[in-house]
């Protein structure tokens, strides 16, 4: 098979979709919340492990499984910023404080999270069969589990973004991210946009995982990876700015996507060169502030 | 204050309590001569972890900064012994993986000491992933072999060796600390703006700090680079040599001198004892206590001894603060 | 002779004009206040004078030496020092060595020990705190601690002395003190720009006041004069 430029292009926009996603819950946590949750890669993975046991143990369909592994990645990261982070808000002396603090405390966290699974479900790698089947579009045949991922994705986001603008959660929410301080004045329960904030971060995590899993082979420590591809692509598309996120997703998944084509080796090391550029030349990101 | 007071700083409580415990330890030198391998290939280990967390802490401490770049330097530290190690004599080869790693730490520190906090923190994991990946790269795509042999070494010299570097480490960060550099890192901490508009060059002092705790990490590196016989990108460049210093300074009190020793001391013990039955357990034991750390004891073991210590002090004086 | 001087001084956060256009200058030896209501630009103006803020529109002069582009050190050490608006102490660090390390560090050559020493213990002794020298800075009263972030600044052996709001927190008789204070750094030879919102200690000390409002100089003259400016009365008694 001749490798097209739509081949490269769409192999991107599927894997960007994904990232995107799992930039978004990162975005939450870290540009409002102000958690640099390097732990946010293990909901990620138990999202996909949830999804993978549900669906090899009770035959329960992924698709389905979004519907349970989102609440309960929520539940649990409510929980978590609940009982870690608010409490290190409170006894951090100043942001830059707080913000270092987190994320050690993360780093906790992901070792927590991540030798639990390895406990559970040892470090072999998983997988099942789902939607595993091609679709024919454009001329090219793509599958039909990574196009069903793109999709949710991007439904996914949309939703959220929609959510973002309109109600009047979204509106706390983009408050407090601007000026948590004056959004207290005025009325905003910080605490409480915070913490929910914190919750659907971790449940975009899930829902990442579960479309993860859908497409890809899962182990229990492939937490990390994902997280700096979150870090990458918020910091890519800016911090702070969900559409960012969006357009960063799939602008590294293009980018992995057309080394890859090249040299499959390097696409890695391909994402932290294009991050440490970014770091170092426009931190802000493209449509950070 | 004159000459008298000012020697004080130098040669005062903190150096009289090194040399005692010197003393103290004298077994640990002559340790080779009288005891069997194991417990000295233990006790390389945790030399070994005393070193990256010192140096660590000597950086990331004062000046706020955590970064995640020890397992970088290390594994550049083995990777020079991997390539020079056969060629030239070995406490060459030891101080060529101290100099490499100062050299990148420095230009490394240029670029991005700039950065914020977080960031650098980031930027410094990336930088040990990349290093991993391009060498990988290098070595699948451009050399064909995978991994290195290495020279081979016996157990007594590494330790020698090994516990030079401890005594450098810990000679170095002391008397820096002490100096008027370690007072300019110590006010960056505190307030980077501020200490700029007093004078201090507060870049330049962030990465020759930052370069002089390299030099350490890689010479350590160098020199256990010779316990394996085969290195490869992977084995080289283990992020948790970068979680695990950082963790146990966090544990022991970053705070302090002594802090990140004991908190270093302490778990690589535990971690020499219980990786291979149950390094998951280890694993979450670990990362259980640092939450739990900075949770409610952000300064670590180190600050319950100091508060200890104060409480006696008040007890036993007048009440009036030590003056250090 | 003009020690400080700025032509066109402009900044912009993104969009928004912080200082528009500013000229001043500060003659040697002067008292010289910077008063406008909050947001003005004032701080923002001593932050390019520092170094603490870069622009690229417009240009400071230090002794006829441009600044504009210089590091906040290089700034220091030749001889411009400032204290801050919130109190930048080193908290953990005793008195003394808050004021070892300006004198170690910001002045135009570098110090030996000794003298460095026995500078930061004059600077201490100018501002009455050498009891306090053991003290841990974040022990000291409001007062205490804005005294110390003059000796730190005085460590530095300034020409000029930019002070942010000194007086702000301080009783009547602190802000007496702090007047007091101001007078003697000026007949030590230390030219003085200062933001001030204590009108007493501005119109009393001050040789010269400039007023900034949205970012522009709207009035500038001796105290008398800038009080009976029509704008500057339409600018305080409209907020």
């Amino acid at each position: 098979m001749i490798t097209t430029i739509v081949d490269i292009v769409v192999a991107g926009l599927l894997m960007g979709g994904i990232y995107a996603l799992v930039a978004m819950g990162l975005n939450l946590q870290y540009g409002v919340a102000r958690v640099f949750n390097v732990s946010h890669g293990e909901f990620i993975m138990l999202g996909a492990f949830l999804t993978w046991f549900l669906f090899t143990a009770a035959g329960i369909n992924p698709l389905l499984s979004l519907a349970i592994c989102g609440p309960v990645m929520f539940i649990l990261g409510f929980l978590m910023y609940r009982i870690v982070f608010i409490r290190l808000r409170r006894v951090s002396p100043s942001l830059d404080a707080f913000e270092a603090n987190s994320m050690l405390a993360a780093f906790g966290l992901l070792f927590i999270v991540q030798n639990i699974a390895l406990m559970i479900w040892g470090g072999a790698m998983r997988g099942y069969s789902f939607l595993n089947f091609g679709v024919n579009f454009l001329g090219t045949t793509f599958a039909a589990n990574r196009l069903a991922a793109l999709v949710l994705a991007i439904l996914v986001s949309a939703i959220f973004y929609v959510i973002l603008v309109s109600t009047r959660l979204g509106k706390g929410i983009r408050a407090a991210a601007a000026d948590p301080a004056t959004a207290g004045l005025m009325g905003v329960n910080i605490n409480m946009v915070l913490t929910l904030c914190f919750g659907f971060g971790a449940l975009m995590a899930g829902f990442a995982g579960v479309l993860i899993s859908m497409c890809y082979p899962i182990y229990a420590t492939i937490g990390l990876e994902y997280t700096i591809i979150a870090i990458i692509v918020v910091v890519l598309g800016g911090m702070g700015s969900i559409p960012g996120s969006l357009i960063g997703g799939f602008i590294l998944g293009l980018v992995g996507s057309i080394v890859s084509s090249w040299q499959p080796a390097l696409a890695i090391a391909a994402y932290y060169v294009l991050f440490m550029i970014l770091l170092l030349v426009r931190p802000s990101g493209i449509l950070g502030k | 204050m004159n000459i008298a007071t000012f020697a004080k700083r130098f040669w005062g409580q903190g150096l009289i309590l090194i040399l005692l415990i010197l003393l103290a330890t004298f077994p640990l030198y002559t340790m080779p001569l009288f005891g069997s391998d194991y417990p000295l290939i233990f006790l390389q280990a945790i030399i070994m972890f005393v070193i990256l967390t010192v140096s660590w802490a000597f950086f990331s401490g004062p000046t706020g900064y955590i970064s995640l770049a020890p397992a970088a330097f290390f594994g550049i530290g083995i990777y020079t012994t991997a390539v020079v190690g056969k060629s030239l004599p070995l406490l060459a080869t030891v101080a060529a993986g101290g100099v490499v790693s100062f050299i990148i730490a420095l230009l490394v520190g240029a670029v991005t000491l700039r950065l914020k906090g977080i960031f650098f923190a980031v930027f410094t994991f990336g930088l040990v992933v990349l290093i991993k990946e391009l060498l990988l790269f290098w070595e699948i795509t451009v050399t064909g072999t995978r991994g290195r042999f290495v020279l081979l070494v016996d157990n007594d010299t590494i330790y020698y060796i090994i516990f030079g570097i401890l005594i450098l480490t810990l000679l170095t960060t002391y008397f820096i600390r002490r100096s008027k550099f370690g007072m300019a890192m110590q006010s960056i901490g505190e307030n980077e703006e501020a200490a700029a508009h007093m004078g201090v060059n507060v870049t330049l002092v962030k990465v020759i700090t930052f370069a002089i705790s390299a030099i350490f990490m890689g010479a350590a590196g160098a020199i256990m680079a010779t316990k394996w016989t085969y290195v490869d990108p992977y084995v080289a460049f283990d992020i948790r040599m970068s979680f695990l210093p950082v963790l146990m300074a966090i544990f022991g009190g970053v705070g302090t001198y002594y802090g990140p020793i004991l908190g270093s001391v302490v778990f690589s013990y535990l971690e020499e004892l219980l990786l291979t039955k149950f390094p998951y357990y280890y694993m979450l034991t670990f990362g259980i206590i640092l939450v739990v750390v900075i949770l409610y004891l952000p300064g670590g073991v180190a600050s319950l001894i100091e508060r200890l210590r104060q409480r006696l002090q008040k007890g036993g004086l007048t009440g009036k603060h030590a003056n250090t | 002779m003009r020690i400080l001087e700025g032509e066109k001084v402009s900044k912009y956060f993104g969009g928004l004009r912080a200082l528009s256009n500013v000229d001043f200058h500060i003659d040697q030896g002067e008292i010289v206040g910077l008063i406008g209501p909050n947001g003005a630009g004032k701080t923002t103006l001593f932050n390019l004078i520092s170094g603490a803020l870069v622009t690229k529109r417009g240009v400071i002069r230090f002794k006829d030496k441009k600044i504009t582009g210089l590091k906040p050190y290089q700034i220091c050490r030749l001889g411009v020092a400032r204290t801050f608006q919130s109190v930048k102490i080193f908290a953990n660090m005793p008195v003394l060595e808050n004021v070892l390390l300006s004198s170690f560090f910001g002045m135009s050559t570098s110090a030996s020990s000794s003298d460095a020493t026995r500078a930061a213990i004059e600077s201490l002794e100018f501002l009455n705190l050498s009891e306090t020298r053991a003290t841990p800075a974040r022990d000291l009263t409001l007062a205490n601690q804005k005294r110390l972030e003059v000796a730190r600044a005085l460590a530095t052996n300034p020409e000029i002395l930019l002070l942010d709001e000194l007086m702000a927190g301080l009783t009547h008789t602190e802000v007496t003190e702090a007047m007091e204070l101001i007078t003697k750094l000026r007949d030590k030879g230390i030219t003085i720009f200062m933001i001030e919102h204590v009108m007493k200690a501005i119109m009393s000390i001050c040789d010269r006041i400039m007023v900034l409002h949205h970012g522009e100089k709207i009035a500038e003259g001796t105290p008398t004069e800038v009080c009976n400016s029509k704008k500057v009365v339409e600018v305080y008694l409209g907020e």
